[in-house]
């Protein structure tokens, strides 16, 4: 069966490019500026969101997620504020999937969350602390409900887990471009060439490239190699440094629109 | 009977831990459980270990018959001495362990997190004895509470970096040693500081610390004859109770207790009893009892104790609980308070205030046992560090200092 997410990149390949991926966590700096931005990053030109699930301990997050976690649950946010964030971002004409780690997915519980996700028309789920190993229950429920299940993968899997961990896998896999934790950096990755080339001996599932990605130019490098560009910090930073919401969100779009022209190839 | 045989080869205790982590982390993992049971079956390792334990920490501890304190509370109370290892507490055991291990591996760099800063202490010291950068991660809480422990570890020549994220105490200092790890794992080793964290953490540190466990179980018998009828101790991530609890898993008539913190009660909701009234999630890589929210957000936890101060709890103790071969309690601050009290006034030893929540457990297993009963009691560090922690709660330095009668300043 074919997901919302295939489609995407079966139309960004023949097209020759790759695709553009933003981040954004739902009810940052509230619900409502929330939809806004995601909306925005959509019209400038993203193809795929990932609505970030705020966390209270966000291991794999640098300083700039880190505050929004923290924001969003400090003004309130709530899981199933998640779910009415997808259902209106849904129509703007990208598939949404949902960034999480996993305890809030398990607190939920496993099927009743893919059941709301899939009926509020999200397309899968990242899940940056659960790893193939762990993922049974979620496996079953991703099956039963239509959702994609998108793994990482780093630059220190072996080549044995990139195998395991592709074959797990659906819609698309998430290559980390660097050891660490997200956060915009100025340089592109020296490690994450290596790591698709890798990735491309063992899997046809389309891969993208994230972490450390803030600008047009960082962009383009990364289309040349990889099927996705993933971007989240940086637009996060255009949502913190803004001098009121309605400016943030304009910035969102502004980014979007840089991003999309550099995954041009 | 069946011999108790676990984690099983993916360090999953039952339903409980395993490993929740990025996979950026998972491949070092491996080598690091791959490098442990290297380690462990290579005889120059341990007997290096070995070495270290007598001539640098004070191991085997000594076992102590505390007979004022037994007389006060009802039954004969023996107490596993791990308050007099350097250091001040049973952690210098799995810290030499894992850095030795970092030594083996030729990782230079090694970073822990700490709560009370006792396990930062032994990690610094360690370090300086191993010769290993050390870095350690504490909450910016904790190092107000615990300053002389920040001293200590800068004197040791450890860089101590406070933690402002989050409820800026332990668990933040745990997530914020990962995040370090993630990006530097190709030549430093993490040395975790509990029985908790994904595998092999719980695995590895149980083996460090058993000796505890083991060595009582010897000592008593060579004492008394027989087995005690319990054994004792306090639970904050789980390495000293797991590690006196080990060696008596298959000893049916041994009880084991574990003693939680319950801060004000755990009826309040402010306190750090995740397997007594938490609910089971998935933190810091396993999968085990914690304290959380509707939405599986962590919740804060609540102690006098910094050490135990923490809002989940290792999965081997959770695995224990679940099939009713251990047993987990709570005990407040008030009562940990009042155990502290009276051990310093009937043994003229001043436990870590850990510790005392494994005291203050036994005096209520006393009145349940009876006066015929030997309660193991884990006293697994001193009180140096709490002095004024527990001066302030006696009131004892708080008022103003009276210099003569009628003459304050
Ligand atoms: C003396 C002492 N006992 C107990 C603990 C709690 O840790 P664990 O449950 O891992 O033994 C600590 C932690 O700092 C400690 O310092």
């Amino acid at each position: 069966m074919s997901s919302s997410i295939d489609a995407l990149f079966e139309r960004t390949r023949a097209e020759g490019r790759a695709a553009l991926v933003g981040y954004l966590p739902a009810g940052f700096p509230d619900v409502e500026t929330s939809v806004a931005a995601l909306t925005a990053m959509i019209e400038g030109g993203c193809d795929l969101v990932e609505i970030g699930l705020p966390y209270s301990d966000p291991v794999m997050d640098g300083p700039t997620i880190q505050e929004a976690a923290e924001t969003a649950l400090a003004n309130g946010f709530r899981t199933s504020h998640t779910f009415d964030v997808v259902r209106r971002v849904a129509d703007a004409g990208a598939p949404v999937v949902v960034m999480t780690y996993w305890n809030p997915v398990e607190r939920y519980g496993v099927d009743r969350f893919a059941a709301d996700l899939a009926a509020a028309g999200g397309a899968g789920l990242i899940t940056p602390d659960l790893i193939p190993d762990e993922a049974q229950e979620w496996e079953e429920a991703s099956r039963a409900h239509g959702l994609d299940r998108t793994y990482l993968v780093a630059p220190s899997s072996t080549d044995r887990r990139l195998s395991m961990t592709a074959d797990a896998a659906s819609g698309f896999i998430y290559a980390t471009a660097v050891m660490g934790v997200t956060g915009a950096r100025q340089e592109t990755s020296s490690l994450a060439p290596e790591l698709v080339a890798r990735l491309r001996e063992v899997t046809d599932k389309p891969v993208g490239v994230g972490l450390g990605v803030s600008n047009g130019a960082q962009a383009h490098e990364i289309a040349q190699y990889a099927d996705a560009v993933i971007v989240g910090s940086a637009f996060v930073r255009r949502l913190l440094d803004a001098p009121d919401t309605a400016g943030g969100v304009e910035s969102v779009r502004e980014l979007a629109r840089e991003l999309r022209e550099g995954v041009v190839r | 009977m069946t011999v108790y045989a676990q984690p099983d080869a993916t360090g999953h205790f039952g339903r409980f831990g395993g490993r929740f982590m990025p996979e950026a982390l998972v491949a070092p993992l491996d080598e690091l459980a791959e490098a442990w049971a290297d380690a462990q079956a290579d005889p120059s390792f341990l007997g290096e270990l070995d070495r270290m334990f007598r001539e640098y920490a004070n191991v085997p501890s000594p076992l102590y018959d505390a007979t004022r304190f037994s007389e006060a509370v009802g039954a004969r109370v023996l107490l596993k001495r791990e308050d007099l290892n350097h250091t001040g507490a049973h952690k210098i055991r799995n810290v030499l362990g894992q850095a030795l291990l970092a030594k083996r591996i030729g990782k230079p760099r090694a970073i822990a997190e700490t709560g009370a800063g006792q396990h930062g202490v032994a990690s610094a010291t360690a370090c300086a004895y191993l010769d290993l950068d050390c870095t350690v991660y504490m909450g910016e809480v904790d190092t107000e509470r615990q300053a002389l422990n920040v001293a200590r570890m800068k004197m040791l020549g450890a860089e101590v970096v406070p933690v402002t994220t989050g409820s800026r105490t332990l668990k933040d200092a745990i997530n914020e040693a990962l995040r370090d790890w993630v990006a530097s794992v190709d030549h430093t080793s993490y040395l975790f500081g509990t029985a908790a964290g994904p595998h092999p953490f719980p695995t590895m540190v149980r083996d460090l610390t058993r000796g505890i466990g083991d060595e009582a179980r010897r000592q008593v018998l060579e004492l008394t004859g027989s087995l005690p009828d319990a054994a004792v101790a306090c639970v904050g991530g789980g390495s000293n109770a797991i590690g006196l609890f080990t060696a008596f898993i298959d000893d049916a008539d041994v009880q084991l207790l574990g003693v939680e913190a319950g801060g004000d009660g755990y009826e309040t909701g402010r306190h750090a009893s995740p397997i007594t009234a938490g609910e089971v999630g998935v933190l810091h890589g396993a999968r085990s009892y914690l304290l959380q929210d509707e939405d599986g957000q962590t919740m804060e936890s609540h102690s006098i104790s910094a050490g135990l101060d923490y809002p989940g709890v290792g999965p081997e103790h959770s695995y224990l609980a679940s099939i009713g071969r251990a047993r987990y309690v709570p005990a407040t601050d008030a009562q940990a308070m009042s155990a502290f009290d009276l051990l310093c006034k009937t043994e003229g030893i001043i436990p870590a205030i850990e510790s005392a929540h494994a005291l203050a457990g036994a005096v209520e297993l006393a009145k349940e046992l009876g006066p015929d009963a030997t309660i193991l009691v884990n006293l697994s560090g001193r009180g140096d560090k709490d002095v004024h922690t527990a001066a302030e709660y006696f009131g004892l330095i708080d008022g103003p200092v009276v210099l003569e009668e009628g003459v304050e300043e």
